[in-house]
């Protein structure tokens, strides 16, 4: 408590956001100490949809636990059973076909422009304006249409498996993808239009909600909300995993820290995610989507595995430790969004309650991420 | 004073351009269906509930051999089958599949896993209910049904 909250002269109340309420999208308390409007104190209260996925991840077999990566982070589920697999792959030592690495980054990264563009429309309802949620609503739908036909779900998706995909694509997916890059990019001049060069947007974000490069450390967070702070960390830059290196993109960022750097990265990065999406379908190479000799029961030898991938929202890594029978000894998940709600206590102290929901929505935070 | 003027014309010309926007999408075809009055058409892989696939040509009308691999490989327990073996007969029957959907998490393992293929998904998604027991299906009544 700071000292301010701790003097009882001093009037202070307490006031909760959430468990329910519109701006955390989800089951996420977060207790407040108030001075009339501005926040003396903001702690973030967890666990309130804890489902223990890592402990799940421990008494069923590999192949049982790849439904489980995408409900963690379900808006940009592919990234997250990508991040799964391949520390399996890793720890099993299956090479994937290249086919398959193509299709893989193809679909993770148009999931993480659906992802992006939710959180779009979800942030500026936040800040009341409704109406842009239903024209990135109307794009996000084209998306995960596409991705319904190769995948059969809309937001689950469980596509990957350990070796290759769950199945192969068809050449309408490839005109499908090509046309909806084509769609979305033709969208954007709209979306800065109508939202970014809104000056009461700009009000509401410029300045509001500043995050250092050194709070970013502190906290250990990653994403679109270090790369907003001026850290130019990206894992697919720095870890390459898959076929990323075989890919020319940008990482956008930003240094000003404040929510308006956020959301600048965010739309910069749907950008990019598009240009990635293109190259991909430009080389997406011929050959079967599932390795030949994958084990029917796996046993990966004894051993300490970590591998991370970029989701949505940052770094998402699993720490696997084997013991070599056929469930895992360990399964530490790593999630974005737990490192990057923690310093929302920091961060919001002294804003107003208002531009904390600024703030708040600017981290893009996904509950089932937090709790696991 | 001109920082002033200019905030208010820039703040007017982005509001204008926001409302051209919005007009601009009113007059644009609608894209939301009426449901339920129109229904949407599902994506040949779209993944409901599992299914039993109707056999014509076997004397069961499925092509189970009543494995136990669907049952064995689900994550979430969902699958509870019944088997005999009919007095005299080399193989199994398959005599009762429970699919408990209320657990099922959609994944696809037990279609994959079925050494004969027997099982698909179902495209049906205007399932809903007041109880727990209306979404545990019989699916070996079901695929008779779907065989008459
Ligand atoms: S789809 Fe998955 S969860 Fe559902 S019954 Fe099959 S194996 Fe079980
Ligand atoms: S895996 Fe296939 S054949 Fe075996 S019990 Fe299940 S449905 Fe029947």
């Amino acid at each position: 408590m700071s000292v301010l909250a701790a003097d009882p002269t001093y009037e202070t109340f307490v006031l909760n956001m959430g468990p329910q309420h519109p701006a955390t999208h989800g089951a996420l308390r977060v207790k407040l100490v108030m001075d009339g409007e501005y926040i003396v104190e903001a702690e973030p209260v967890l666990g309130y949809i804890h489902r223990m996925h890592e402990k799940m991840g421990e008494n069923r077999t590999y192949h049982q636990y790849l439904p489980n990566p995408s409900r963690l982070d379900y808006l940009s589920a592919m990234a997250c059973t990508h991040g799964h697999v391949a520390t399996v792959e890793r720890a099993a030592g299956i090479a994937v076909p290249e086919r398959a690495e193509y299709l893989r980054v193809i679909t993770v990264e148009l999931n993480r422009v659906s992802s992006h563009l939710l959180w779009l429309g979800a942030f500026v309802l936040d800040l009341g304006g409704f109406t842009p949620l239903l024209y990135a609503m109307d794009d996000r739908e084209q998306i995960l249409d596409l991705l319904e036909r190769v995948t059969g779900s809309r937001l689950t998706y469980c596509y990957f498996r350990f070796g290759g995909l769950y199945n192969d694509v068809d050449d309408d997916f490839v005109d499908g993808a090509r046309a909806l890059v084509k769609r979305i990019r033709d969208k954007m001049p709209m979306y800065h239009n109508l939202i970014t060069k809104n000056v009461i947007l700009r009000q509401r974000l410029e300045g509001i909600g500043p995050i250092s490069a050194e709070m970013c450390r502190k906290y250990g967070a990653t994403g679109p909300v270090a790369r907003g702070s001026g850290i130019p960390y990206d894992v697919r830059k720095h870890e390459p995993y898959s076929v990323y290196p075989e890919f020319d993109f940008d990482v956008p960022v930003y240094e000003q820290g404040d929510s308006m750097a956020r959301y600048l990265v965010r739309m910069d990065e749907i950008e990019q995610s598009l240009r990635i999406v293109e190259q991909g379908l430009d080389k997406l190479p011929e050959g079967p989507v599932m390795a030949e000799k994958v084990p029917k029961i796996i046993k990966p030898p004894k051993g300490d595995y970590y591998c991370a991938v970029e989701a949505a929202r940052g770094s998402f890594g699993i720490r696997l430790v084997s013991d070599g029978t056929n469930t895992p000894y360990r399964l530490k998940l790593r999630s974005p969004c737990f490192s990057n709600v923690s310093l929302f206590g920091e961060a919001a102290r002294g804003l107003l309650l208002a531009d904390a929901v600024a703030l708040f929505g600017s981290l893009d935070l996904v509950i089932p991420d937090i709790d696991r | 004073m001109s920082g002033y003027f200019r905030e208010v014309y820039d703040g007017c010309k982005s509001l204008l351009v926001g409302l051209g926007i919005t007009f601009r999408y009113m007059i644009q075809p609608v894209v939301t269906l009426q449901y339920p009055r129109q229904a949407v058409k599902m994506a040949p892989r779209y993944r409901g509930h599992i299914d039993l696939i109707p056999d014509a040509e076997a004397e069961s009308g499925n092509k189970c051999i009543a494995c136990g691999m669907c049952q064995r490989n689900c994550p979430s327990g969902c699958i509870t089958l019944k088997s005999e073996k009919p007095e005299g007969a080399k193989k199994k029957v398959l005599t009762g599949y429970r699919l408990d959907f209320t657990k099922c998490s959609l994944c696809g393992l037990c279609v994959e896993s079925c050494p004969t293929n027997a099982l698909d998904f179902s495209k049906e998604y205007n399932l809903a209910g007041l109880q727990a027991e209306n979404f545990v299906f019989d699916l070996l009544k079901r695929c008779e049904e779907r065989r008459r």
